[in-house]
C-alpha cells in the first residue's frame, strides 16, 4: 500500500460533512431483512436486547398478576397447583434470567462503548451471537409454558425435586437448558464489556476518569465471568443425572442433594449483585445530571463496587441457613452477609451527600432514583435481618423473604432501570418521553409497589410460606392477601402507563437534540440517536466529566475511513496504542446461534445430540471465522 | 406508606397472626427469636427513618446553586466517614446479637421426648421412640408434646427436601434426603400450634401442614398410651361393614390399621385417624362428612396427592366413613 | 443506518414467534391427568383379552385419551413409584427377575402388549403372580403396566423414567436396559422361546 493511498483513507483533512458520509458508508448497515439480521452495531443489538427483555418483563408481570389472582382468597380455584407451580417457576426464572440480567447487560452493551468513546463494542459478532442465543433460550422457555410442559420446580430447582426421580417429563430439563442458553449469552457480553473497557477507551480516559457506570458494568462483567460457570456446571450435571443416569445428586451412591444448593447459590448470590451493581451505575449517572454537580466520593464508590463484587462470593450460604449447617460455618456467613451492608451503605451515603450539595431538578429520572433510595434502603435493612441465622430460621422461605428480595430487586434495580429508560430514551431514539406520564408512572409504580410488597413482610411473620398455591380459610392471611392482590393492580397500572409512554414517545416524542439534560458523559457528545460510527472523531478526555469541564471537546484524528477501525489504548492511562480493525456485518453469528440452539434443545432428548449437533456448529463457526485477508491492526 | 407503618407498629405491639405466627411465641426458642426480630426491626426501622428523613430534608431545602467548594467537600467527607463508621458499628452489634441468640437456642435435655419425623410428599409421619430408639407408635400430621419438656425431633426425608416449621415454637429446619437433622423444641403452655412445610416440595406443598398439640404431662401420657394401643373394634354394624370395605378395597394396600390385616406403609397410619383434629395433612377438620368427602374424591380436594380415587358405592362410602370416624 | 430496520426485524421475529407459539399450543398442549374421571377409570377395567389370555384390545377410551400410559413421562414415573410401593421388586427385582420372570430378557410370557401386562397385574397369572385388582385402582394398574412395558423396551424412549435416587446397577429405563440383549449377541435367549408358551 502506497503512502498516498494510506493518507487518502485517513480522516485528517476531511470536512465534517464529507467525513460523516464516508464513515456512514463504512459503518452503516444496509436496509433489508438479512442485513438487519447480520448487523453487529452494538446500539442496534442492545436495543433489540432491551426490547426483548422488556417483553419478557411484561409476560412475567402477567404471570405475577395470575398468581395474585389465585392468592386473593383462601382455597381459590382459579389456577390448579400444577399450573401455579409452573407459573411461579416461570415468573422467577423469567425475571432473573430473561429480564433482569439481560436488560442490565443490554444497557452495558448500549452505553459502555458510547461512554468510553469508541465506535463499536469489542467482539461485535459475539455480541450478535449473544443476542440470538438469549432470544432462543427465552423462546424455548415460553414455548414450553404454552405447551404446559414448563418447569415446575422453582427458579432454583432444588434436587431431588428437579432430579430424575421426582421431576418426571422434560420440564426440569427445559429449565436447565434455558439456563445454559442465557448464561452463554451473558458470558459473551461480559467478555465484550471487559475488553471494551480495558482496551477501547478514548485517549486520556485513564482508570480514574471512567464514569462510575462503566466501573459498575466492569465489576458486573467480572462477577458474570466468575459466577456463571458454577451454574453451568450445576445445570449440566442436572441434565446428566436426568438423561444418562450419572449420580451427582444421588445421596445413595455418594452424591449429595446439598451439592446442588452450593453450586446454585455460589452463582445465585453474585447474581443478585450482577443485577444490582449496574443499577448502582445507572443511579450514579443520573444523579449528578439532575443535581448539577459531580458525584461525591468517586473513589469511595468505585471501591465500594469492587468490595461488593468480592464479598458477594462469600455469602452464598445465607440462602441455606436452615439446611442444618455446623455452627462455625453459619457464624462466618452471618458475619460476611452483614458485612456487605457496609459497601452498600457507602454507596447510599455518597448519593445522599451528592444530593445534599446539589440542587435537585425533579425530572422523572430523578424521581425514580429517589424512589430507589427509599425502597432499596428498606430492602437492604431486611437483608441485614435475614443475614442473621436465628432470625432467618423464622423468615426463610416465607413471604418475608419474598418481600425482601422484591424490595432489593424491584426497588434496587427496576426503579433505577425505569429511571434510566427515561434518561437515555432521548439518546436511543432521539425523542423525549412525556414528563407528565412519567410522573404518573412513577407515582403509581412507587405507591403500588409499596402497597403490594410491604404487607408481605407481615404475612411472612404471620407464618405464610412462599410458593404455596393456596392457603386454608382458617388462617388469618386472607385479608392481607386480598389487599396485596388489589395493590398489585395499582403497580401494574403504573407499568402500563410507562409502556404507553414508551410507545407514544417512540413515534411522537419531542425531538431531543444531542444533550437534552446537559449531562457530563461522552454518550451525550454525539447526536441522538448516535450514528452507526458513534463519534465523528474519537474524543480526547481530560477529566471525569468531559462535557462539563471543556467548552469544546478535543478530538483525535488519524483514523481510517475506508474500513471499520477502532482506537486501542492502554489499560491504565488510556494512551493510544494501535488502530485495530473492527469486524463487519455477518449473518454467521445468527446461524451459529441457530446451530447452538438445535444442539442444546436436542441434547435434552438424546446425549448423541452433543456429537451430531456440534457438526452444524462447527460449520457455522468456520463461516464466521473465514479469513478475509484484512490486516488486524496498525500501531 | 403511612398505613404500612401503622400496620407494622400494631403488629409489633399487639402480636397477632393466629397459631402459625412467629410473633405468637409460645416456646423458649420462639420467644428468643421473637425478641431478636423485634430488636432488628426497631433498629432497622430507625435507620430507615433517619435515611428517609435526611433525604426529605435535603429535597425540601432546595438550594439556589449546587455547592462544589472545598468546605462543602470537607463536610461531606466527614459526614460520610461518620456514617460508614456508624454502619460498621450497627452491623457488628447486630452480628453479636445474632450470635447471642444462636447460643441461647438448641439446648436439649437428655430425657427429651424423642420423635422421628419423616417428611414425604405431602404429609408428615411422626414415629414416637423410646430411649433405646425403638419405635413405640406411629402417628401422622399431628404431633402431641408434653408442656414444659424438651422434645427432640429427628428430621429425615423419604423423597424430596421438606422443611419443618412451627413458628410459634421454633425456627424451621430442613428435612434432606440422605441426611439427618435434629431440632429440639419446647412448649411453655398448652395449646394447638400449626406447622407447615416451608421448602417447596412439589404439587401439594401448600397442603402439607400439621398440628402440634401441647398438653399437660398427664394428658400427654394418656394420649400416648391410647396411641400405642391397637385400633378399637367397630362398635356398630355400619362401622363393621366399613371395616370389611377397607380390607377388601385398595385402602389396605397403602394404609396400616394396627390390629387388623391392613399393613400398607405408603400412606399414613390410620389406627387412630378419627381422633386426629384434621385429615389430609391439615386440609380439613376431621368429621364424618369430611372423611367421606376425602375418600370419595381426594384428587379434587388435594389435586395430585398420592391417594387415588377409589370407586365406591355410596353405601360403601357411608360405611367406610363410619369406620374411619370410629378409629379414635 | 436508522431505527426503522431493527424495528421491522423485531416485528417480523415477534410475529413468527407468536405464530409458532400459537400453533404449538393448538397442536400439542398436553396437561397432566391427576384425576381420571370415574367413567374413564371404569372403562379401563374392561379388558378385552383373546381367549388364551395373551393379547387383546385396550378400551376405546385409551385411544381417545392419546395412549397416556405409554407416552407420558408423568404416568410412567407414577408407574415406577407404584412398582416399589406395591412390592413388585420382591419377585421381579429391578426388572431383571428373581422368583418372578425378568422384564428385560426379550421374552414376555403373555405377550408384550400393554393389555396383557395390565391383565397380568389386575387378575394375576398362574405360578405365583397375585391379582392386584383389590389392591390398586384401574388407573394405577395401567400406570404400572405402562412402566413395566418401558423396562423391557429395546430402544430408549424419550419419556421413560430415569434413574431413582437409590442404589442401582442396571441402566435406567430411559437408557433401554433391555438393549443389553443385543450387545451380548444372539446366544442368551429364553429357553422357552417358541410360538406360544
Amino acid at each position: 500500500m502506497g503512502e498516498q493511498e494510506t493518507y487518502a483513507a485517513l480522516d485528517v483533512d476531511l470536512h465534517d460533512v464529507e467525513l460523516e458520509a464516508k464513515l456512514d458508508k463504512t459503518w452503516g448497515s444496509r436496509p433489508g431483512f438479512w442485513r438487519a439480521i447480520a448487523t453487529v452495531d452494538h446500539k442496534v443489538i442492545a436495543r433489540r436486547y432491551i426490547v426483548t427483555a422488556f417483553v419478557f418483563l411484561i409476560l412475567g408481570g402477567l404471570l405475577a398478576m395470575a398468581m395474585r389472582l389465585q392468592l386473593s382468597q383462601p382455597e381459590a380455584r382459579f389456577i390448579g397447583p400444577d399450573r401455579y407451580n409452573q407459573i411461579f417457576t416461570m415468573h422467577g426464572s423469567n425475571m432473573m434470567f430473561l429480564f433482569a440480567v439481560p436488560v442490565m447487560e443490554a444497557m452495558a452493551v448500549y452505553l459502555v462503548p458510547l461512554m468510553v468513546g469508541t465506535r463499536n463494542i469489542a467482539f461485535p459478532r459475539l455480541n450478535a451471537f449473544s443476542y440470538w442465543t438469549f432470544l432462543f433460550g427465552g423462546l424455548l422457555l415460553w414455548l414450553s409454558f404454552a405447551l404446559d410442559t414448563a418447569p415446575d420446580v422453582g427458579w432454583f430447582a432444588y434436587v431431588p425435586l428437579s432430579g430424575p426421580e421426582y421431576g418426571p417429563g422434560k420440564r426440569a430439563d427445559l429449565w436447565a437448558q434455558m439456563i445454559t442458553f442465557t448464561e452463554l449469552a451473558a458470558l459473551a457480553v461480559a467478555v465484550e464489556i471487559v475488553v471494551t473497557v480495558f482496551k477501547q477507551r478514548a485517549p486520556g480516559m485513564s482508570l480514574d476518569r471512567i464514569p462510575v457506570l462503566v466501573w459498575a458494568m466492569l465489576v458486573m462483567s467480572f462477577l458474570v465471568i466468575v459466577a456463571m460457570p458454577a451454574i453451568m456446571v450445576a445445570s449440566s450435571t442436572l441434565i446428566l443425572d436426568r438423561l444418562v443416569g450419572t449420580q451427582f445428586y444421588n445421596p445413595a451412591l455418594g452424591g449429595d442433594a446439598l451439592l446442588w444448593q452450593h453450586l446454585f447459590w455460589f452463582f445465585g448470590h453474585p447474581e443478585v449483585y450482577i443485577i444490582f451493581l449496574p443499577a448502582v451505575g445507572l443511579v450514579s449517572s443520573i444523579l449528578p445530571t439532575f443535581v448539577g454537580r459531580p458525584l461525591f466520593g468517586y473513589l469511595l464508590l468505585v471501591m465500594a463496587l469492587i468490595a461488593t463484587g468480592v464479598l458477594s462470593f462469600g455469602l452464598w450460604v445465607h440462602h441455606m441457613f436452615v439446611v442444618g449447617l455446623p455452627r462455625v460455618g453459619e457464624s462466618f456467613f452471618t458475619a460476611s452477609s452483614m458485612a456487605i451492608a457496609v459497601p452498600a451503605g457507602v454507596q447510599i451515603f455518597c448519593w445522599l451527600a451528592t444530593l445534599w450539595a446539589g440542587r435537585p431538578v425533579f425530572r422523572t429520572p430523578l424521581l425514580f432514583v429517589l424512589g430507589f433510595i427509599v425502597t432499596f434502603v428498606m430492602g437492604g435493612l431486611t437483608g441485614v435481618m435475614v443475614a442473621s441465622v436465628p432470625l432467618d430460621s423464622q423468615v426463610h422461605d416465607t413471604y418475608f423473604v419474598v418481600a425482601h428480595f422484591h424490595y432489593v430487586l424491584v426497588g434496587g434495580a427496576v426503579f433505577p432501570l425505569i429511571g434510566a429508560v427515561y434518561y437515555w430514551f432521548p439518546k436511543m431514539t432521539g425523542r423525549l418521553m412525556s414528563e407528565r406520564l412519567g410522573r404518573w408512572a412513577f407515582g403509581l409504580i412507587f405507591a403500588g409497589f409499596h402497597l403490594t410488597f410491604f404487607p408481605m413482610h407481615i404475612l411472612g411473620l404471620w407464618g405464610m410460606p412462599r410458593r404455596v398455591y393456596t392457603y386454608q380459610p382458617e388462617l388469618p392471611w386472607a385479608g392481607l392477601n386480598l389487599f396485596v392482590s388489589l395493590s398489585s393492580v395499582v403497580l401494574a397500572a403504573g407499568f402500563l402507563v410507562f409502556f404507553i409512554d414508551v410507545l407514544r414517545s417512540w413515534k411522537n416524542g419531542l425531538p431531543a437534540g444531542p444533550n437534552p439534560w446537559k449531562a457530563s458523559t461522552l454518550e451525550w457528545a454525539t447526536s441522538s440517536p448516535p450514528p452507526a460510527y458513534n463519534f465523528r472523531r474519537i474524543p480526547v478526555v481530560g477529566s471525569r466529566d468531559p462535557l462539563w469541564s471543556d467548552a469544546d471537546l478535543p478530538v483525535a484524528a488519524g483514523m481510517r475511513t475506508d474500513r471499520r477501525e477502532l482506537l486501542v489504548t492502554s489499560i491504565v492511562e488510556a494512551l493510544p496504542q494501535a488502530r485495530e480493525s473492527s469486524p463487519s456485518d455477518s449473518v454467521w453469528p445468527f446461524w451459529t446461534a441457530i446451530a447452538t440452539a438445535i444442539m442444546l434443545i436436542w441434547s435434552i432428548f438424546s446425549p448423541w445430540a452433543v456429537v451430531w449437533g456440534s457438526i452444524p456448529i462447527a460449520v457455522a463457526l468456520i463461516g464466521w471465522f473465514w479469513p478475509k485477508g484484512t490486516p488486524e491492526d496498525e500501531s | 406508606m403511612k398505613a404500612a407503618l401503622v400496620i407494622i407498629f400494631i403488629v409489633l405491639l399487639a402480636g397477632c397472626g393466629g397459631n402459625q405466627s412467629a410473633l405468637e411465641a409460645h416456646g423458649p426458642s420462639a420467644v428468643a427469636l421473637k425478641d431478636l426480630i423485634v430488636l432488628f426491626t426497631l433498629l432497622c426501622f430507625a435507620i430507615w427513618l433517619l435515611v428517609t428523613g435526611f433525604l426529605l430534608w435535603v429535597l425540601a431545602r432546595r438550594r439556589a446553586e449546587p455547592r462544589q467548594d472545598q468546605a462543602a467537600e470537607q463536610r461531606m467527607t466527614v459526614a460520610v466517614r461518620a456514617s460508614v463508621a456508624a454502619t460498621v458499628l450497627v452491623v457488628a452489634g447486630l452480628t453479636v446479637a445474632s450470635f447471642h441468640a444462636t447460643r441461647s437456642l438448641n439446648s436439649g435435655a437428655d430425657d427429651a421426648v424423642l420423635v422421628s419425623v419423616k417428611g414425604q410428599q405431602w404429609w408428615w409421619q411422626f414415629t414416637y421412640k423410646d430411649a433405646t430408639q425403638a419405635s413405640i407408635f406411629q402417628a401422622a400430621n399431628e404431633l402431641h408434646i408434653p408442656v414444659g419438656k424438651d422434645v427432640r425431633l429427628e428430621l429425615e426425608s423419604i423423597d424430596v427436601i421438606h422443611s419443618l416449621w412451627i413458628p410459634s415454637l421454633a425456627g424451621k429446619l430442613d428435612l434432606i434426603p440422605g441426611r439427618k437433622n435434629d431440632l429440639t423444641l419446647r412448649a411453655d403452655r398448652p395449646g394447638t400450634y400449626r406447622g407447615q412445610c416451608a421448602e417447596f416440595c412439589g404439587l401439594q406443598h401448600g397442603h402439607m401442614a400439621f398440628l402440634v398439640i401441647a398438653q399437660d404431662e398427664g394428658d400427654y401420657r394418656q394420649w400416648a398410651a391410647a396411641q400405642a394401643a391397637p385400633a378399637t373394634e367397630p362398635s356398630d354394624a355400619e362401622a363393621a361393614a366399613g371395616k370389611v370395605v377397607f380390607m377388601s378395597k385398595p385402602c389396605a394396600a397403602c394404609h396400616t390399621i394396627r390390629g387388623t390385616p391392613a399393613i400398607g406403609s405408603s400412606g399414613p397410619d390410620l389406627t387412630h385417624v378419627g381422633g386426629r383434629q384434621t385429615i389430609g395433612a391439615g386440609l380439613l377438620e376431621t368429621t364424618r362428612g369430611s372423611l367421606a368427602a376425602w375418600i370419595a374424591d381426594p384428587q379434587t380436594l388435594k389435586p395430585g396427592n398420592n391417594m387415588p380415587l377409589v370407586p365406591l358405592t355410596s353405601e360403601e362410602l357411608r360405611q367406610l366413613s363410619a369406620y374411619m370416624e370410629g378409629l379414635r | 443506518m436508522d431505527s426503522i430496520a431493527p424495528v421491522k426485524t423485531l416485528t417480523v421475529i415477534g410475529a413468527i414467534s407468536l405464530i409458532a407459539i400459537a400453533a404449538a399450543i393448538g397442536w400439542a398442549r398436553e396437561p397432566r391427568q391427576y384425576r381420571t374421571d370415574p367413567p374413564a377409570a371404569a372403562a379401563f377395567d374392561q379388558l378385552r383379552l383373546m381367549p388364551d389370555g395373551i393379547s387383546g384390545t385396550p378400551p376405546e377410551v385409551y385411544f381417545a385419551m392419546g395412549k397416556p400410559y405409554e407416552s407420558t413421562g408423568f404416568d410412567l414415573s407414577q408407574g415406577k413409584r407404584l412398582y416399589s410401593w406395591f412390592g413388585c421388586s420382591q419377585c421381579h427385582g429391578d426388572g431383571r427377575g428373581g422368583k418372578g420372570p425378568s422384564f428385560i430378557d426379550g421374552w414376555w410370557l403373555y405377550g408384550p402388549s400393554l393389555v396383557s401386562i395390565a391383565a397380568s397385574i389386575r387378575n394375576g397369572r398362574p405360578h405365583g403372580m397375585p391379582a392386584f385388582k383389590d389392591k390398586m385402582t384401574s388407573d394405577q394398574i395401567w400406570q404400572l403396566a405402562g412402566y413395566v412395558k418401558s423396562i423391557g423396551a429395546y430402544s430408549a424412549s424419550v419419556v421413560a423414567p430415569s434413574r431413582n435416587d437409590d442404589k442401582t446397577n442396571r441402566p435406567a429405563e430411559n437408557r433401554a436396559p433391555a438393549a443389553i440383549l443385543f450387545d451380548e449377541g444372539p446366544a442368551p435367549l429364553h429357553p422357552d422361546q417358541g410360538p406360544s408358551p
